[in-house]
């Protein structure tokens, strides 16, 4: 049994930042990543991110992950548990983890959970066929292994993911035939849009895919265009020549710790699946259970990183630790968060936070746990 | 329509061109940034301070056209590589478009390459005059296009596969 | 189909091993996935559906979604996408759910 003030599960932007914030206060932290390595999805994020100064904006997403994991190496207070998998929580507070095939528990007073998202993928005939990937995971191949997918992709799905990833494998030399959205409108910020465009790749928005073709892999794959009512057209099939099929069409928060922990939670269509109640300081229903990043909702890294911040602060303070500046350092990173989710882009995100974030502890304790109100 | 295919009408364009008279003066940094997104580093690149201070990080940049001397710092800084530099001023028959470029192989002076508008499609040749790469570049490159001068708000991108 | 040229990244590619693909001898890199490993040498099939048995390839590529599993030196559902490269690894085509021996 290993003992520890605070576990944060998940070594990514929020886990990251998390463990950082937590033990400058002076906390111990154990950080647990099921991969070998720290950083999570921003090692592949070789795009310059935008936000604030304080985000890091302007610097590619692999670097920041290069300084966060160097800066948690570096720090005395935090133990870093790679290759390992949280597997259970236990009703004594036990998480249970697996690595190097052997068994471990973790007995901590606090729980950052920091576990990110996991792509969606889209039903269509044929689907299943080697060459049909979550942009994601074509995005590991290409930045992490340097690896290509194929010869020629069709993306489906134009938020940022879709365009960014698209716009990667242009730099890393494979083609991408087009952008299909069957949404009206582009998701991805328009200067993303813009720069694969001009490089060539067409977004076609009110456009999905009907289907992928092929015997033993992806061969290619047909288009239709879509009405007002999101119903295909007929007669406006396209056939696509290509061998890779990319899906974009968004993630889920991985939650599955939250709900063994018997955590709130509630169906938040704009956070994009079940997440977590909490209120502002990132708690959950279950004391001492905080969340961090696309666990708590599917956002952007920058918001992520600074909600690892503000979870990191509040549990090193629930355990009694705390810093002179501790009042404006908290401030300062609301400031951000709410800076970040200002504008226009940021509307679904506060919409989708509103009906989850509760300002008050003693509203979580009328709930039944688990409840979906 | 930009939000429905990635392509700004010249009505977008509009609202961020600098004045002719400006124009005429030479190099002027021109930001195509059409949309509302919490992302402010151009402001911080600019030493000219001619990037008006974000009220709010989701506010779009306004250059102030006049104090801009178009040195391109920002060309660099910018996420969206939305940021270009134009100057009318560089020859009677050519203009000079300075474009962020984050491909490889990248071009050497004195290549003839095609020149590509905001829609991807070739709207004539180009001359590589300079091409701004190395270390502190970190990996978005500038390269300085030499263009038709009626071509000078259309080019905005280039490919080296059409090199003659 | 390896990325040789990258205007952002660097691939420092360390020592080349040698594993089989369902008795056949490939190459790879040290460092790498199984997954990568046999993308790189054009193979992108990894499983046989439990009942249809259809082919199955690489989809989350993060240890998620369980597309991948293979049979990795005699052991089944090994998720090829996260389980890394290593020398004179015996890598075979999984069909049906796997035997443990």
């Amino acid at each position: 049994m290993i003992a520890c003030e605070i576990c944060v599960i998940g070594g990514g932007p929020a886990g990251l930042m998390a463990a950082l914030h937590a033990a400058s206060l002076g906390a111990s932290v154990v950080i647990i990543d099921r991969n070998d390595y720290l950083g999570g999805q921003l090692i592949k994020q070789t795009h310059r991110f935008f936000g604030s100064k304080e985000q890091r904006a302007s610097e590619r997403g692999v670097n920041i992950s290069r300084e966060l994991s160097f800066a948690v190496e570096e720090e005395e207070n935090i133990k870093v548990l790679t290759a390992a998998t949280a597997l259970g929580y236990y009703k004594d507070g036990v998480v249970t983890v697996e690595k190097d095939e052997r068994f471990l528990k973790i007995k901590p007073q606090k729980i950052i959970v920091a576990t990110g998202g996991a792509e969606k993928t889209l039903p269509f005939p044929n689907n299943d066929l080697p060459g049909v990937y979550g942009a994601g995971a074509v995005q590991t191949l290409v930045n992490v292994y340097g690896v290509k997918p194929g010869q020629r992709v069709l993306m489906v799905g134009a938020g940022n993911i879709g365009v960014i990833v698209s716009y990667q494998l242009l730099q890393a030399g494979v083609e991408v035939a087009g952008i299909v959205e069957a949404a009206p409108r582009i998701g991805a910020y328009w200067v993303h849009a813009a720069k694969v465009v001009r490089a060539g790749v067409p977004i076609y928005t009110r456009h999905t895919i009907k289907g992928a073709w092929g015997e033993k892999e992806v061969e290619g794959a047909t288009t239709v265009e879509l009405d007002d009512q999101w119903r295909p057209i007929p007669g406006t099939e396209k056939d696509f020549d290509v061998d890779v099929i990319c899906l974009s069409v968004g993630l889920s928060p991985l939650t599955e710790i939250l709900w063994q922990a018997g955590c709130a939670m509630k169906y938040v269509p704009e956070l994009s699946g079940y997440v977590p109640l909490r209120n502002v300081d990132m708690e959950t229903s279950v004391p001492g259970i905080y969340i961090a990043g696309d666990a708590g909702g599917i956002e952007e890294a920058s918001a992520a990183m600074m909600e690892g911040a503000l979870a990191g602060l509040s549990a090193a303070r629930a355990l009694g630790y705390s810093a002179s500046d501790f009042n404006s350092r908290r401030a300062n990173i609301l400031r951000e968060l709410e800076n970040l989710r200002s504008g226009p882009v940021g509307e679904k995100i506060r919409k989708g936070l509103k009906k989850v974030t509760l300002i008050e502890r003693q509203e979580f304790r009328v709930l039944p746990l688990s409840s979906n109100f | 329509m930009l939000a429905e295919n990635g392509v700004p009408t010249i009505e977008d364009l509009a609202q961020v061109l600098p004045a002719p008279e400006r124009l005429a003066r030479g190099p002027v940094a021109i930001a195509e940034c059409f949309q509302e997104i919490p992302c402010d580093p151009c402001y911080h690149s600019c030493l000219r301070r001619a990037i008006a201070p974000f009220a709010d990080i989701n506010e779009r940049p306004r250059i102030d056209h006049e104090k801009c001397n178009g040195c391109g710092l920002c060309v660099n800084r910018c996420p969206g590589l939305a940021i270009f530099v134009v100057d009318q001023t560089y020859s009677d028959s050519e203009a000079l478009v300075k474009l962020p470029y984050e491909f490889l192989p990248l071009p050497k002076p004195g290549d003839i390459v095609s020149a590509i508008n905001r829609s991807g499609a070739a709207v004539g040749e180009a001359r590589v005059v300079k091409v701004q790469s190395g270390k502190q570049m970190d990996g978005t490159n500038i390269v300085w296009l030499a263009v038709p001068q009626d071509l000078s708000m259309e080019v905005r991108h280039f490919k080296m596969e059409e090199v003659r | 189909m390896r990325v040789y040229e990258h205007p952002i990244l660097d691939f420092t590619r360390e020592k080349k091993i040698k594993f089989t693909y369902n008795g056949r001898e490939l190459e790879g890199f040290e460092g790498e996935t199984v997954a990568a490993a046999l993308h790189a040498n054009g193979i992108r099939t990894m499983r046989e559906s439990i009942h249809l048995h259809r082919p199955r390839g690489l989809f989350c590529n993060i240890g998620n979604c369980s597309s991948c599993l293979m049979i990795v030196d005699g052991k089944p559902n090994v998720r090829v996408c996260v389980e890394k490269l290593r020398e004179g690894m015996n890598v075979m085509t999984q069909k049906g759910k796997g035997e443990l021996k």
